[in-house]
């Protein structure tokens, strides 16, 4: 007897061929390229940069392949414990005062027409295709001792003498802030866009005051593209280096600098290391934070 | 102001109060940008007082070899980088919006890391790879490490302009008798373009302005523009490089207007 | 009998463990305007998607005039698609949009430029070559699309619910517009929606579906007075559905014993005691203040609707349910909370065979 051809069998492997040439192929074609990248010099280097961290420096500034603990315990010697604590502190400062001038503005941007609000956005970003160091040695020469500013001062007898701005906290703060703020404002401005004016409307008809709306019901719905400010701007701002060397004159180190130096002249590996992978465990702790209540992918980071 | 209600009073108030208070804001942005062009005309070789007024510098620059040659090294970098970048974001958005595939995750999570990691880590942590592998530092190594954050970005924007019905373009496309590969050039590549070009843009802003990584991963040859600025700040910029900048940023808001011009006129020809 | 221009057979299609078409039967006819209707997930778009080649058959075999085309890509199969969001190209100006099968063909730019003009006067679209789609209202947009599609002379039309997101009017305006398109190109129009009404308006035959299987493929005409099961009488037009057991059967004649009372319908092949279904559409039915022969109704009077041209009357039914019937005016007698009984002439309601649920 002869055997009926078996049409669904027939089917099923015109189907799976079929799937290779529409899926297989494109995916590889299109996802292989940035899978390949990123876990050659993301997923690698992240992984080796936390092994290297539990190494210990040779006497030459070489790396001894042993296991230690000692980068770690290196970090909580009272000098490093110290940069990094000015760090945390001088990025929180930071981060609070983007928020601070960053969340008015946003609001005030995001209840202008689309057209008059995209053109303003436009009016952030454009300072930011100067190159960032010019920017910041801007501040350098206005505060310079004998600079425009402390010129100004002592002519209109404010202050008797020149006041010490350059290589301080407070000038290294406000060049942050001229770095950072676009971060906090983008994300900022996305959310309270969105929020519905209807939504504000019902709470004022409600019998709510203006201020009760803003705390019972704008600040709530806007907390998502807060907490991204926060994270886009506090971690950058942990671990910027230039703008303590253009603006602390060196004199001022935060965790960047000492990271940096490891990898230069000091060559203590591990060192640098351990302190990447700490400002790593501050980075996942937010993040894990931020999941909690909000995807990823809808942090505005562009 | 006397026929106003009081209510009409608070608001016409509060609206002074924000165009003031923006005002403000923009100037903190601006103040930078304004006294870098300044000290272009200072007429000082130490560009740290004003001494008076001179255009000498945009003539001088142009003879300043090892600036002109950083700048070169630069634009090469970020237009190589934009290239690899944009390339490999405009697949990479595709696939990874598209295909369902078993590292999808690992790979998502991946493109963050770069993006919200501080910078020096992954400058560190290639650094440490390369020096490890024998990988001599120099115009490659910066390319990767400008690449390595690039490229996210790159997906991240071309994946947001990725329409929901992106899908069924294609399918039309296809259904109207066009094969994968002309579906891919005349629907898919044209209908996320404007994705594409603003990842261009920023993938060559970010390299071209990028400090850290090129710090970093730069041989002892050559240094990109923004390193060599830093390395100055030691000894004090001078007018020249105020200069240039200010040359550059004139150049870039050019293009932005003229290319919104265009945009513009385009559009209003199309809907005649 | 006319040529078969597109058949399905056994056709199955599963997504996961879900089967979301089974064993489907069917052969659409050359020039035909064909109708699949059905709740959304009953398996109508899927079934349309196959035929164009976005979906592969799980099982069984589809053939276009004739032939095989499960490896055939959409782009080489000679059926177009109208889809349900246009999917118009937002980069591409109309002219670009209606010429982009032509081109790709590589026909020649003079006459491609010909046969859009013919087709956007056709759509009345002239004089809109330079918009983009996004410049379009609604309507337009569907001409373009449908434009789009016939440029290519396909053999076979699908649309899918192409009308979905136009407003009421519009929608009724498109729809005639549609079938006379078809009747003067003569095309095969395979048609998905949702609306009942639009599916009996235009539809030389419908194929009502349900749960990936067709409950009946018949006209329009027999799809609404002799539905063939209780879905598809209580989908199509609005019905009042009894459901009971056969009582006596005297010749066509059958009595009926159900929850809300004894009733009379016509039908064959019925035996006594056998559970079954009877709809009768709210305009056939008639209430009096005494039970009639053969109907034991009891029913009392709820409220009220008046619809514009019809007056809508709900009724309360003894076993809770309740019956609508609909007159062109209020019935001056009746008011609300009356008693009545319910009746109708026999040969109106329709008698249904219960239906014993799909087995796989």
């Amino acid at each position: 007897m002869k055997k009926p051809v078996d049409a669904s069998n027939d089917l099923q492997a015109i189907s799976r061929r079929r799937d290779v040439r529409r899926k297989t192929l494109p995916a590889l074609a299109q996802a292989g390229p940035v899978s390949v990248w990123m876990i050659l010099f993301v997923t690698i280097p992240m992984l080796f940069i936390i092994y290297i961290s539990f190494m210990s420096r040779g006497v030459f500034g070489d790396v001894i392949y042993e296991f230690s603990l000692e980068s770690y315990q290196t970090l909580l010697d009272t000098t490093y414990f110290k940069v990094i604590l000015k760090s945390l502190q001088v990025a929180l400062f930071t981060t609070v005062l983007c928020l601070a001038l960053g969340y008015p503005f946003a609001y005030y941007i995001a209840r202008k027409p689309p057209e008059t609000a995209s053109k303003l956005i436009m009016l952030i970003m454009i300072p930011f295709w100067t190159n960032s160091l010019m920017r910041l040695n801007s501040w350098l020469l206005l505060f310079q001792t004998s600079g425009p500013i402390n010129n100004f001062l002592q002519w209109s007898g404010i202050t008797e003498g020149p006041i010490t701005f350059i290589y301080t906290d407070a000038l290294v703060v406000l060049g942050m802030i001229t770095n950072m703020l676009p971060f906090a404002v983008l994300p900022l401005y996305s959310t309270i866009e969105k929020l519905q004016k209807s939504l504000l409307e019902a709470s004022s008809d409600l019998g709510a005051t203006p201020v009760q709306t803003f705390l019972k019901v704008t600040l709530p719905l806007t907390f998502p593209g807060i907490f991204s400010a926060i994270i886009l701007v506090f971690i950058p701002s942990l671990g910027i280096y230039t703008v303590s060397d253009v603006l602390g004159g060196g004199k001022v180190l935060y965790i960047g600098n000492i990271i940096k130096n490891q990898f230069g002249a000091i060559r203590n590996w591990p060192l640098g290391a351990a302190l990447s992978v700490l400002l790593l465990v501050i980075t996942g702790l937010l993040i894990f934070i931020y999941t909690r209540f909000a995807k990823l992918e809808d942090m505005e980071v562009v | 102001m006397a026929n106003l209600t009081k209510i009409q009073r608070r608001k016409k108030m509060l609206g002074i109060l924000g165009n003031v208070y923006s005002v403000l804001i923009y100037a903190i942005l601006y103040i930078p940008v304004v006294v870098m062009m300044i000290f272009s005309f200072n007429d000082q070789r130490y560009n740290y007082y004003w001494n008076g007024f001179t255009t000498q510098w945009y003539g001088k620059l142009f003879s300043n070899h090892t600036l002109i040659g950083s700048l070169w090294y630069s634009l090469v970098i970020a237009i190589l980088a934009t290239v690899i970048s944009v390339l490999i974001g405009t697949l990479g958005a595709l696939g990874l919006k598209r295909f369902e595939f078993r590292a999808k995750k690992l790979i998502n999570n991946m493109l963050y890391v770069p993006i919200i990691v501080p910078e020096i880590v992954l400058a560190v942590a290639l650094l440490i790879i390369f020096m490890n592998l024998g990988f001599a530092l120099g115009m490659g190594s910066i390319l990767i490490g400008h690449c390595t954050f690039c490229i996210p970005y790159a997906v991240v924007t071309i994946k947001g302009r990725i329409s929901g019905d992106g899908d069924s373009l294609e399918e039309a496309s296809m259904d109207l008798g066009a094969n994968r590969t002309q579906t891919f050039f005349r629907v898919t590549l044209p209908s996320i373009m404007p994705g594409v070009m603003s990842a261009a843009f920023l993938s060559f802003t970010l390299s071209i302005d990028d400090v850290v990584m090129s710090n970093l991963l730069a041989g002892a040859k050559n240094s990109t523009l923004p390193v060599l600025i830093l390395s100055m700040n030691k000894t004090g910029i001078t007018p020249d490089v105020n200069a240039l900048t200010t040359i550059m940023i004139l150049v870039i808001v050019a293009g932005m207007v003229l290319s919104n011009l265009v945009k513009g006129r385009l559009h209003k020809n199309a809907s005649k | 009998m006319a040529e078969s221009i597109v058949s399905l057979e056994n056709v199955e299609k599963r997504f996961g463990s879900n089967l979301v078409v089974r064993k489907m039967n069917m052969e659409i006819q050359a020039g035909e305007f064909l109708t699949l209707l059905g709740p959304s997930g009953c398996g109508k778009t899927t079934t349309l998607r196959m035929i164009a080649g976005f979906e592969d058959a799980s099982s069984g075999i589809i053939k276009v005039q004739g032939e095989r085309v499960e490896n055939k890509e959409p782009y080489q199969r000679d059926v177009n698609t109208v889809f349900q969001n246009y999917s118009l190209f937002p980069h591409m100006t109309v002219y670009d949009n209606v010429a982009y099968g032509l081109m790709i063909k590589k026909v020649p730019k003079d006459e491609i430029a010909v046969r859009v003009a013919e087709m956007l006067t056709m759509v009345q679209l002239g004089g809109f070559e330079k918009r983009k789609p996004d410049e379009l209202s609604g309507g337009q947009k569907q001409r373009v699309a449908i434009a789009r599609a016939l440029i290519n002379r396909p053999k076979v039309l699908l649309l899918d619910e192409p009308l979905g997101a136009l407003d009421l009017k519009l929608r009724k305006q498109m729809q005639i517009e549609l079938k006379r398109l078809q009747r003067k190109l003569g095309i095969t129009f395979v048609y998905v929606t949702h609306d009942q009404e639009e599916a009996l308006t235009m539809s030389d035959r419908i194929a009502v579906m349900n749960g990936g299987v067709i409950e009946q493929l018949a006209d329009p005409r027999t799809i609404y007075d002799h539905p063939k099961t209780r879905f598809v009488a209580g989908f199509i037009g609005e019905s009042n559905i009894f459901d009971g057991a056969v009582k006596a059967v005297n010749g066509k004649r059958i009595q009926v014993q159900t929850p809300a009372g004894l009733i009379t319908t016509y039908g064959e092949g019925f035996q006594v005691g056998e559970e079954m279904h009877v709809s009768i559409r709210p305009e056939y039915l008639d209430a009096s203040r005494e039970p009639v022969e053969g109907f034991d109704l009891p029913a009392a009077v709820k409220d009220f609707t008046y619809m514009g041209t019809v007056v809508k009357t709900a009724l309360d039914m003894k076993d809770g349910s309740e019956t609508k019937f609909s007159r062109i005016e209020q019935d001056d007698q009746l008011r609300e909370g009356d008693p009545v009984y319910l009746f109708w002439r026999p040969e109106k309601s329709v008698a249904i065979k219960k239906t014993v649920p799909q087995g796989g």
